[in-house]
């Protein structure tokens, strides 16, 4: 899987590509647990960019409601935006539009996160 | 081989009350806005092709109970929940008199799974025999206790049917009246077993009562294994995903969308949604199997998987 961050303000916002399944659940899980530690150690909102994911199964699935609940338990804040329509439909269907902010773009999420934040952003 | 479902219902039965009934009604006649019907048999036909089912149906309310019919005089069923009592009149209407030799398949002993057995008609049948099969040491006790005074008036010991436990060995496969048996060990607060059934060519799998921990790559092949090819798998599919992962893990059931993956892994042709919570309406239920058959069509490669929800009174012949 590709995972690159970028900072704007008060927000990381994690790109994330490639297919979130039971085969990269296992390296993708810590890899994102360290991104979780340092957005709440910076007090920074984490956005997931899942523009560049093209494919996420239930083991996937859970890998986010782990970090979920670790960003939780750090009292702070994650979201999710940019999906392709299949993975937006999947995260719909299994009902983790309800557990996660959802948003339709990076900008948007940014928004919700700070003005400074979406002011920052160049995309 | 043909499977029937007598109880599609998990942990507790539940019935429609009486402003269901006429909610469904009111919302027939409006989509019905219009139409006449010459006869009975015309708005049968309408109420069954253009109507959806949470409208002109219900998924039913019986604790698990699910028939195999695999051909020869012997029944064979899974689990004696509410359902075993309409399978019990089922059988003795069937049998005409005739003492009936009836197999049955214990998942577990939770009270959901066994509370039928007390008022299945064929047990207080004298000459009838009864071969309950489990892999739990205290099945016995289980089905002797809820039969104790305070519980219930009759005792097991006064039953006329003549009862014998089996214990079978998980993943051991066995012949039983002519029916290869396989068990299989399930996840669940003091475990479960599913079966594995092969008859003639022709493969159905019950899983009930199952979690599934999703990273672990070994649990999910071992239960490829088990569904591999199988023509039906009847499977645990009590939440939706989110909630099965989240606020409800550890309580030991699964989800559709688990269901969808571990059959396409098996390759196997018809996965059936089954053990269905008892919080849900026919509507909430028809919403989580179009979920699964759309995940299903999302994510399928070479192999299409049929999706289809339980109900009572359902049959599926393979």
């Amino acid at each position: 899987m590709d995972v690159h961050d970028r900072r704007y303000a008060n927000a990381m916002v994690l790109q994330v590509g490639g297919r979130l399944d039971q085969e990269t659940c296992d390296g993708f899980r810590p890899q994102l647990a360290g991104y979780v530690d340092r957005a709440a150690r910076d007090q920074c909102a984490l956005v997931l960019d899942f523009g560049g994911l093209e494919y996420v199964s239930s083991a996937g699935l859970r890998c986010l409601l782990v970090a979920s609940r670790q960003m939780k338990a750090a009292k702070g804040r994650i979201l999710v935006a940019g999906m392709q329509p299949m993975v937006a439909e999947i995260f719909a269907i299994s009902h983790f539009d309800m557990l996660f902010e959802v948003s339709p773009t990076v900008r948007e999420a940014l928004s919700a996160v700070s003005a400074e934040a979406a002011a920052a952003y160049p995309g | 081989m043909r499977v029937r479902f007598w109880g599609t219902r998990g942990s507790i039965g539940v019935s429609l009350t009486a402003n269901d009934i006429r909610d469904k009604l009111a919302q027939a006649l409006v989509q019905a806005s219009g139409k006449t019907f010459a006869s009975f048999e015309e708005a049968h036909a309408y109420a069954t092709a253009e109507l959806d089912f949470a409208t002109t149906h219900t998924f039913g309310g019986h604790t698990p109970c699910v028939e195999l019919e695999p051909g020869g005089d012997e029944y064979f069923v899974c689990d004696m929940g509410s359902g075993a009592r309409p399978f019990g009149v089922h059988v003795l209407a069937k049998q005409a008199k005739k003492p009936a030799t009836v197999n049955i398949f214990q998942s577990h002993v939770h009270w959901d799974h066994i509370m039928g057995f007390p008022f299945f008609g064929p047990s207080y049948v004298p000459g009838t025999k009864i071969r309950i099969h489990g892999c739990h040491e205290p099945l016995e006790q289980a089905f002797r206790l809820q039969q104790a005074a305070p519980c219930f008036p009759v005792e097991f010991d006064q039953l006329m049917a003549s009862i014998e436990f089996v214990t079978l060995v998980p993943g051991q496969a066995y012949e039983i009246s002519g029916v290869k048996v396989t068990p299989h060990l399930q996840l669940h607060s003091g475990d479960s077993y599913g079966y594995r059934f092969e008859k003639d060519g022709k493969i159905v799998v019950y899983t009930t009562d199952s979690e599934h921990k999703l990273e672990n790559r070994q649990e999910a092949e071992s239960f490829a294994n088990f569904f591999r090819n199988a023509d039906v798998v009847i499977f645990d599919a009590m939440y939706a995903l989110a909630d099965a992962i989240s606020v409800k893990a550890d309580w030991g059931h699964s989800s559709n969308i688990v269901g969808v993956e571990l059959c396409q892994m098996a390759r196997a042709k018809h996965l059936v949604l089954f053990h269905h919570e008892p919080a849900n309406d026919d509507e909430t239920l028809s919403g989580l199997l179009k979920e699964a058959q759309r995940f299903e069509e999302l994510t399928r490669g070479d192999h299409a998987l049929e999706v289809s929800a339980a109900y009572d009174g359902m049959e599926i012949d393979l």
